[in-house]
């Protein structure tokens, strides 16, 4: 990459943050925030003991345990597993002094939501966590990557990773978004279009009309399941409606930065004429509400669509992925997507469980019933989303249409916690992944828009929320 | 770290696409607070039934492949989440080196840190690899040559300096990244004037 001619937002990143080059010829980088949680955390804070090796920068890390926490009855973790795990994250970060939002804080949450939320996650940042949805964080024009626990351990040691530049692609998606289509079916599309393997080695800056004309919240939809694509990172332009989602939140700069930070953030967006390895231009007047069909997030079918059919595979690497799928999935080829009956119903997640997301979801199910062969949950993304819904009222319209009203966390979207599918049943959710056991062993489970989910557990099958009054 | 410099044995083959580290080590496993001991949960779900008995005709159940220290896998290998449980789960049942004609971006880099050898190769040489590891020749690699042998067959295969250098010396990046401290500090403290609500004590 050279220094000189035009930049994209990620060269932009990149030089500001490179501290030098290594004598191996790989890059350091340094990072400005350290998320951590509970699951891939443990075992870096024991090689740091181990090597005898202090924090380098404790108040660039911010902790919560989000993976393993119950949703309902918060006291008491049942697991001994899972209370040992979250238990050592609150020794691990009390000993190195680092802040922890516990599990009683009302600002707990999962840790890509309340990144943004505290308003800890800024323009032109550098942000790693051991998770790979920490791509959530692109939406904000900073350069956010998930990382491994040994490179955990690496920046915690030393607030700097070991990197190689990544490539440049540019997904523009233009126009104005057709009824019933929204962010999710927008990144559910361009997974399906690339393909799991398509970012792999780049970060992808979204943009286009569709993309820049979406709240922060839709934003981080989008760049949160970057990594479904394969990508290192997602990112977006930082703009007015950027700033004006940070401005005042506790971590923010305050009056006596704030000008000079704008001024700053203001000058990341690529240049005009900045150069892509790869470009992508996608029309948003074609896109459909999006479901997935299969067991990996490329396997998305428009909601008005069909089971696909192995026969018609082009490759037989294709078919034979199509065919385990399918059998994994108890589906037959050319069913209707809106024949196929659901057990279960998921809202929440880093992909969505904002407030907006909610806000979506009950103005869909006010005063009706979810279908009376379905369970509904809903768990929102943070103690504070919990906390505007029951002021907003929300709680009371879905738990009145039949959904369960839970604490905040990852829940059902790894199941980590008691929130799991048993094998055979069916779900219709709002996170990011379908993969084979990935809610609970045996489950199945269809991603889609909270709109989506949420006629959904009215009907009690897949269903088009364009059909739906 | 262990070292890695070449390996010979046969090799297990996967001929499965998009496999996802949720695959490779579902989420039960992850409220360890260890390193080691994942071996025995490798490819749960489908080493294991419902009951928790040994699926017999899964690869890695049958002889010889409940030996191999080597994998042939589909396509984007290692893809979702970031669990480094994926490759300690890998070397602890004895894996240390994979081939796939391509890796997800994280799960390359967390091989890299646990001494296992990630090989890219293209399609066409997957087809013979895999074939080979069907038919229980013995795999020879060589990471100072860059090869794979087995059989007929010859592959050479690309791999960055460094990531060779680390892992045939076994060296420990934190500790090279230490020395470079005073170049760490330049920077902060140049960051510190320049960008200050950065260095506001959260």
């Amino acid at each position: 990459m050279s220094n000189q001619g035009p930049k994209t937002l990620f060269d932009k990143i990149w030089s500001e943050h490179l501290v030098g080059q290594r004598e191996d010829g790989t890059s350091l980088l340094y990072i400005d925030r350290h998320l951590v949680h509970e699951v891939t955390s443990p075992q870096a804070f024991e090689g740091l003991k181990i090597s005898n090796r202090p924090v380098h920068r404790p108040e660039a890390t911010i902790a919560v345990a989000d993976h393993n926490v119950p949703t309902i009855n918060r006291q008491n973790i049942e697991d001994p597993q899972s209370k040992i795990q979250v238990e050592t994250l609150a020794k691990n970060t009390k000993e190195h002094g680092i802040q922890y939002f516990d599990l009683m804080d009302q600002r707990q949450g999962i840790v890509h939501i309340i990144g943004p939320e505290q308003g800890i996650t800024q323009p032109g940042m550098t942000i790693v966590c051991g998770d790979s949805h920490t791509s959530t964080h692109g939406a904000f024009g900073a350069l956010a990557f998930g990382i491994g626990t040994s490179e955990v351990e690496h920046v915690l040691a030393t607030q700097t990773i070991v990197q190689n530049p990544a490539k440049n692609m540019r997904i523009s998606v233009n126009g104005d978004l057709p009824f019933g289509v929204n962010s999710k079916d927008l990144i559910l599309y361009i997974i399906g279009e690339i393909g799991t393997a398509g970012g792999t080695g780049h970060v992808i800056e979204y943009a286009g009309s569709s993309i820049m004309g979406l709240s922060m919240e839709g934003r981080m939809t989008i760049c949160n399941m970057s990594i479904e694509a394969g990508a290192r990172a997602g990112l977006i332009s930082p703009d007015q409606t950027t700033f004006n989602y940070i401005k005042g939140r506790p971590y923010a700069p305050g009056a006596d930065h704030w000008d000079q930070a704008v001024e700053y953030w203001s000058s990341l967006p690529s240049d005009n004429d900045a150069n892509y390895d790869h470009e992508i231009v996608i029309d948003s007047s074609e896109i459909d509400p999006m479901v997935t069909w299969g067991t990996s997030p490329e396997d998305v079918v428009s909601v008005k669509g069909l089971v696909p059919n192995p026969s018609s595979a082009q490759t037989e690497n294709k078919k034979k992925s199509i065919e385990r799928s399918l059998e994994y999935m108890g589906l037959k080829p050319g069913t209707k997507i809106t024949d196929i009956k659901l057990d279960k119903i998921f809202i929440g997640s880093c992909t969505n469980g904002r407030i907006e997301d909610l806000r979506k979801v009950a103005s869909i199910v006010k005063d009706k019933k979810i279908a009376s062969h379905v369970q509904a949950m809903i768990v929102p993304g943070s103690g504070l989303v919990k906390k505007q819904a029951e002021e907003e009222g929300l709680d009371i319209i879905l738990k009145d249409a039949g959904f369960e009203w839970r604490e905040a966390g990852c829940s059902m979207c790894l199941g980590m916690n008691p929130d799991q599918l048993k094998p055979g049943e069916r779900c219709a959710s709002t996170s990011n992944r379908n993969f084979e056991g990935r809610q609970g062993r045996g489950g199945r489970t269809h991603l889609m828009s909270p709109e989506l989910a949420a006629a959904s557990a009215i009907t009690g099958n897949i269903s088009d929320i364009r059909d739906f009054t | 770290m262990d070292k890695f410099n070449s390996l010979k044995g046969i090799a297990a083959p996967l001929p499965i696409v998009n496999i996802d580290t949720d695959m490779i080590i579902p989420k039960q496993f992850l409220k360890t607070i260890k390193r080691t001991g994942l071996g025995v949960s490798l490819f749960y779900e489908m080493r294991y039934d419902n009951d928790g008995n040994l699926i017999k005709d899964f690869v890695l159940n049958t002889s010889p492949f409940d030996q191999s220290k080597i994998l042939v896998a589909g396509d984007n290998f290692g893809c979702g989440s970031s669990r480094e449980h994926a490759p300690w789960s890998l070397k602890d049942f004895g894996i240390k080196c994979v081939i796939s004609t391509s890796f997800a971006d994280i799960f390359y880099n967390n091989c890299f840190q646990n001494g296992i050898l990630p090989i890219v190769v293209s399609p066409d040489q997957l087809d013979q690899l895999m074939m080979a590891a069907k038919n229980q020749i013995e795999f020879n690699i060589d990471l100072p040559e860059q090869t794979v042998k087995a059989g007929n067959h010859s592959i050479n295969f690309e791999i960055e300096e460094y990531r060779k250098d680390r892992l045939l010396q076994g060296l420990d990046d934190i500790g090279i990244t230490l020395g470079y401290q005073d170049k760490i500090s330049a920077y902060e403290e140049e960051k510190k004037n320049k960008k200050p609500w950065l260095f506001k004590d959260n």
